[in-house]
């Protein structure tokens, strides 16, 4: 069973049903011990670093998330979700200390630049289908180099150890992470990316069920 | 490489597309999810969903429509149209919709964008600005509301320059003149929008052949370009107009 962390941020059904589409049963869920108790673990992301991480820390779930993730749960963080497991990031009300993510990768989330080192100017948010690279990984078994992936965000991880794949706006940034043996985060919305999208969760949920 | 997009919008009536569909080989052309889907098939990147139900009982009718939507669609949509206060945009972002597009609301009350903004953030927000050429001045385009009866005097490039200042995410750019025209989209007024902002501008309204596309992109400087009945009537498919845009160097994607 797929536990699809509902941390009372947006809608999350496109998310539910793009999974079920794949053949993976799912319950959404904002209550710790239905994690702790979970195969395998959705974490989706809309909105604000700051918000989401006061809102998983308010209903108690971060502790255990990451926990799982640490004993090497299957784990799927979409955009924001994605961007929780590094240490912390710059979105946040002006003035407040940066906001703490689950710090189990290291580096600052921060806003994607304008203008890139040739000082071209780039449209921010970074807006629609951009084509991503990726080092081979059971995750894009079967997807093309290149292929399109749906994107829209403003906030991108930093470079490290974990990136598994990149794509190109004003800067070349990771767009997917791998941390163990099986967790990981995109920056793009498979949910939203028609065909690419479905084959990536199917992958995903492939590799969950073999994990 | 971020791709050009190709957005085809759909006027929606009490969950209906209206405007005329006539679409070979589809069950049901007036269902927007079974329209929405074919052109997924098609390769379109986003659908816009533009309710022009007038009455706020027929509000209930989209806000099931987007979250059908956010049930059904494997691609990002957009509603738009209607939109009065931050209450109405929550409703409609917690039923599923990626984005919705304000346009009179914020022509009256700006800063429904900057709070739309702050409380859903950027990429959900859209700034709709309809757009009409002042007669006898070529470079000088005039803001219109209320389906374009009303002209507000506003300059269209400085409303766009302040929508995005507040926090705007993109721009859906409508020319007045061009809409309905079929003869190709104001490409002086996207252009002009374009680099007034440094969010992503649609080009919308005049679309009436295939190179009509490319022109919106090349020309204008769009970042996505939009259209209706070329695509509704099957005149054109999203795939042939991509196939089109791609040969005239254009990144897309197929």
């Amino acid at each position: 069973m797929i536990a699809l962390v509902d941390y009372k941020k947006g809608n999350i059904r496109s998310v539910e049903k793009a999974l079920q589409a794949v053949g993976a049963p799912v319950v959404v869920t904002s209550d710790p011990a239905e994690i702790a108790a979970a195969s395998t673990i959705v974490l989706p992301g809309v909105g604000a670093f700051a918000d989401a991480v006061a809102s998983m820390n308010e209903l108690g779930l971060a502790g255990v998330v990451r926990q799982r993730i640490e004993d090497g749960v299957p784990f799927l963080g979409i955009c924001l979700g994605m961007h929780l497991l590094f240490e912390d990031g710059t979105e946040r009300p002006e003035g407040e200390p940066l906001p703490k993510g689950l710090g189990l990768i290291p580096g600052t989330v921060d806003m994607l630049p304008r203008v890139d080192a040739q000082g071209n100017a780039y449209k921010i948010p970074h807006v629609g289908w951009n084509t991503v690279e990726f080092a081979e990984d059971p995750l894009f078994e079967g997807i093309p180099q290149g292929e399109h992936f749906y994107f829209t965000h403003s906030f991108a991880v930093p470079e490290s150890d974990c990136t598994l794949a990149t794509t190109t706006h004003s800067i070349t940034f990771p767009c997917a992470v791998k941390y163990g043996p099986c967790a990981y985060g995109v920056q793009f919305h498979p949910e939203k990316s028609s065909d690419a999208g479905v084959a990536l969760l199917r992958n995903f949920v492939t590799l969950a069920k073999e994990a | 490489m971020l791709a050009k997009r190709v957005i085809p919008c759909m006027d929606v009536k009490d969950g209906r597309v209206v405007k005329g569909v006539n679409f070979v080989n589809l069950r049901d052309a007036g269902d927007p999810i079974e329209l929405a889907k074919r052109y997924d098939e098609q390769k379109a990147d986003e659908v816009i969903f533009l309710d022009i139900t007038a009455t706020s009982d027929d509000r209930a009718t989209t806000i099931e429509l987007a979250s059908q939507a956010s049930e059904q669609l494997r691609l990002p949509y957009c509603v738009g149209g209607g939109f009065r206060t931050i209450a109405d945009i929550r409703r409609m972002i917690a039923a599923g919709a990626d984005k919705v597009s304000v346009n009179s609301a914020a022509v009256k009350n700006p800063a429904i964008i900057t709070e739309a903004a702050a409380a859903f953030g950027s990429q959900a927000i859209i700034c709709a600005i309809d757009a009409k050429q002042v007669p006898g001045n070529p470079n000088k385009w005039e803001v219109y509301t209320a389906g374009g009866r009303n002209n507000t005097g506003f300059d269209a490039v400085e409303w766009a320059a302040e929508a995005c200042r507040r926090g705007a995410g993109e721009i859906l750019l409508t020319s007045m003149d061009r809409d309905g025209s079929c003869d190709g989209f104001d490409c002086a007024l996207t252009r002009a929008v374009a680099r007034a902002v440094n969010i992503p501008v649609i080009a919308s309204g005049g679309v009436g052949k295939i190179e009509h596309f490319a022109e919106g992109i090349i020309e204008g400087e769009a970042d996505a370009v939009l259209a209706a009945s070329v695509f509704h009537f099957g005149q054109l498919t999203v795939r042939e107009v991509k196939e089109y845009m791609r040969a005239q160097g254009i990144s897309v994607r197929l």
